[in-house]
């Protein structure tokens, strides 16, 4: 996340000359990018969208407590349940995948690979059209109920995936030892593999918690009461489309930083904090979350 | 291990549906027709919350529009106050299921009547006719009707609409279609100058035109016929003759001209008669 | 099954136009991609930042309003059309185009990250060693550390190719007419909903499922081995 390059050693530190071509090549790229935003503000105010009645309205209170804060809430809450349930799910999938028994671990493995193969607008569509059509909840509920369950199943999958790889990336003699213990295969991945891989895991699961907030966001399609829809809605109130878009976005920016800072930060502190088992997981590239 | 996880996975099934019902009442699913749920002082009634000047959710959390003066008078007309009327967001694909499922007692949305939808649902009213129409920028003045969109002109709709499919197969075969999912993204493109005119229900325009009055207007004759009505259970026979009651109360007493002077009168559209009640 | 009969037509069209969305977004998005990542590990600090603030930028952005910014804000606010605004199809084409620039933009910032997490699995002797025979950073970047930095993140470019081509779904907001696009309208024109649901999630397996075994595939045949 820092501006600071990743490896120093691809280049010599720059001599005179090189720092001469170095603030050349910076300064044409700020005056490019300044002379891209001046034209982009020229461009939106000449049609109107810096006028101060599109933006005045975002300083009321009604704006906020109508539109924006239900939506921001909406979406948290869809995100943090559904990230819950999908741990869940994504352990009980992961570690069914690893299972001694056949017909469990190809169960899960159909299961992962499902819903890995599914795009998660057509699950929620589809979760939204099946849970109206055989009325499975309450109306208020129903679209958070599709956004939700669509949420779980797809990063379930996905959290499945890295409690496999955080299991695996355990060297080998942690599972042979608990067995040789006397622990059966349940219980060592219980006692003595899962709470070692979650140091691996950690990072990537929070991770997957942005990908879930920025996902909610399709649930705007589907009539769930998220940012991207109030925005819209508020937007159509006040004739302000565009900026009420902006502000929605420069809202989902900023918590999704916040959160993908703390997943650094909790990879940092499990880094320090024990001696990983596993080897440092940087030689495998991480998935990056999408 | 597998026994355990057998047990689990549909353990969590139940978790899910648990928590997404969470605060679920029973909600109304026992609900013996319209009469009954106003007798017990409370109504729950599906309106749209983004459709100006029709039903419209305001900045202060209120709701206004002339489907919302509507559904107030005949929850009146039954005897619900209107401090006892919930308010139900009722979008287009749910509006059927909603009903059926019993979570709203009845929905005034510009909910066209159809013969499709009498099979499902019942149909109080009508209460306002209305046509297709076309909404363009004021300063427009080479759009008059449906065949002057001819010659490659932009017409928005909604995703899947049937105006825009109407257009295109009877009038103009060369129009050019952008779907967007809502009303508002098609006026946002329309006074951008990104298309040309957006088709639907004249009233649903005359109510953009009425927040954009001087912007945007509604041009042409109607060039369909349709009704709106107000849905309900199929076979809730005694609350359709009531609804039925309160509609022409509502237009003989001049309620409904007064409702439809203040939510649409801005947009300069002309109000159409008001209907006859076809009870059936 | 009459589903099938109905809406084959379409639905080949709509699976057609979804594979063409994610084919030109993914190779535009390795591009741009490639070209971020460089400059993330540039020794010109302007490069660094302005690529390190659009990865964080882009990337926390929701796809849905990436998409609605290409229509509302490039093409109805800038001008940004893409098309021949007198062309009989500029509503179509441009609809498409913008939804494959938004694509790019948003997977690009995927693909730099995995390409630099690539570049950092390149033991360090390799780039002193390109140095020492004299290629300055592009060189050494292009000859020496790129290829062996693509071999490294196959898999995770495999991921996020099938990830593009699930999210080439939300182009249907602005009425690009792909897969998504269809599902919804034939959910409204039919109630068998279970096979319509069935048949775009088979309609998606068989372009997801390949592509994973592929890369996986891939990524173990080139796997650089030390």
């Amino acid at each position: 996340m820092s501006t600071k390059p990743a490896l120093k050693t691809l280049y010599d530190e720059p001599g005179p000359r090189g720092k001469a071509l170095n603030l050349i090549i910076s300064a044409a790229c700020l005056a490019g990018l300044a002379g891209g935003a001046v034209w982009v503000l020229s461009a939106l105010r000449e049609k109107g969208q810096l006028a101060p009645e599109k933006w005045l309205p975002f300083l009321t209170a009604d704006m906020w407590r109508t539109y924006l804060l239900p939506g921001i809430i909406g979406t948290l809450q869809a995100a943090a349940l559904a990230v819950v349930l999908a741990t869940v799910l994504g352990i009980l999938l992961g570690v069914g995948r690893m299972s001694e028994k056949r017909l469990m671990r190809y169960g899960c493995t159909v299961v992962v690979e499902f819903f890995r193969a599914m795009p998660l607008l057509i699950l929620m569509i589809f979760c939204f059209q099946v849970f109206a059509n055989y009325s499975l909840f309450p109306s208020t509920q129903l679209a958070m109920a599709a956004v939700v369950t669509g949420l779980t199943l797809c990063n379930g999958a996905v959290i499945a995936e890295i409690v496999r790889a955080g299991v695996q990336a355990l060297p080998r003699g942690q599972r042979e030892a608990s067995i040789a213990l006397g622990l059966g295969n349940g219980q060592a991945m219980r006692m003595v593999l899962l709470p070692q891989a979650i140091t691996a895991m950690l990072p990537p699961i929070v991770a997957q918690l942005v990908v879930a907030l920025k996902d909610t966001a399709l649930g705007y399609q589907i009539t769930y009461v998220e940012a991207v829809r109030q925005g819209i809605q508020a937007g159509s109130a006040y004739s302000n489309y565009i900026p009420a878009l902006l502000v929605v976005a420069a809202v989902m920016i900023a918590i999704n930083f916040a959160l993908s800072q703390l997943a650094v930060t909790v990879e940092n502190k499990l880094r320090k904090g024990r001696k990983p088992v596993v080897k440092a997981p940087d030689q495998q590239v991480a998935v990056p979350a999408l | 291990m597998k026994l355990k996880s057998l047990i689990a996975l549909p353990a969590l099934a139940l978790i899910v549906a648990g928590a997404a019902t969470g605060c679920a009442s029973a909600a109304g699913s026992e609900a013996k027709g319209v009469e009954a749920k106003a007798k017990a002082g409370q109504l729950t009634i599906g309106i749209v919350f983004d459709r100006p000047g029709i039903s419209q959710k305001n900045p202060d959390g209120s709701f206004s529009g002339f489907d919302v003066d509507v559904a107030k008078y005949v929850a009146g007309k039954l005897g619900v106050q209107e401090s006892e009327i919930k308010w139900q967001e009722a979008p287009t694909a749910q509006r059927e299921n909603l009903i059926q499922n019993g979570q709203v007692d009845y929905i005034v949305a510009a909910y066209t009547i159809n013969d499709a939808r009498k099979e499902k649902i019942g149909f109080a009213g009508p209460y306002l006719t209305v046509g297709q129409s076309l909404l363009v920028r004021a300063d427009n003045t080479d759009i008059t009707g449906p065949e002057s969109l001819n010659g490659g002109k932009k017409l928005c709709s909604t995703v899947g609409s049937v105006p825009a499919q109407n257009i295109k197969k009877n009038y103009s075969k060369d129009v050019q279609l952008q779907e967007y999912d809502t009303n508002a993204a098609c006026v946002e493109a329309l006074k951008s100058g990104a298309v040309d005119a957006i088709s639907t229900d004249d009233i649903v325009l005359a109510g953009y035109a009425a927040i954009n009055a001087g912007k945007l207007k509604v041009v042409g004759k109607p060039f369909t016929k349709d009704s709106y009505g107000i849905g309900l259970k199929r076979d809730d026979t005694t609350g359709r003759a009531k609804i039925n009651d309160a509609i022409e109360d509502m237009i003989k007493d001049g309620s409904w001209a007064k409702a439809f002077g203040k939510n649409l009168g801005p947009s300069g559209y002309q109000q159409p008669a008001a209907p006859a009640v076809n009870r059936y | 099954m009459e589903i099938l009969t109905e809406y084959g037509d379409q639905l080949v069209t709509a699976f057609t136009r979804t594979i063409q969305l994610a084919a030109l977004s993914a190779v535009a998005a390795l591009v741009l991609g490639t070209v971020l990542a460089a400059m993330r590990v540039s020794p010109v600090w302007a490069l660094r930042t302005v690529a390190t603030a659009y990865v964080n930028i882009v990337r926390n952005t929701p796809l849905t309003l990436v998409v609605l910014f290409a229509s509302f804000g490039l093409a109805q606010q800038l001008g940004i059309t893409l098309v021949d605004p007198k062309s009989p199809t500029s509503i179509t084409d441009s609809s498409f185009r913008l939804a494959v620039l938004a694509f790019s933009l948003y997977t690009a910032t995927f693909v730099c990250e995995a390409v630099r997490a690539g570049v950092n699995t390149i033991p360090v002797g390799q780039s002193e060693a390109a140095r020492s025979l004299g290629l300055g950073f592009t060189q050494g970047l292009r000859y020496i550390v790129l290829p062996q930095a693509f071999r490294a993140v196959i898999g995770p470019l495999g991921s996020i190719l099938i990830a593009l081509i699930k999210n080439t779904t939300v182009a249907s907001v602005i009425g690009v007419a792909e897969a998504a696009l269809l599902m919804k309208e034939v959910i409204e024109n039919t109630s068998a909903l279970i096979v319509v649901g069935l048949i775009f999630a088979l309609g998606f397996m068989c372009l997801t499922l390949p592509t994973g075994a592929a890369f996986s595939y891939l990524s173990k045949k080139l796997a650089v081995r030390t």
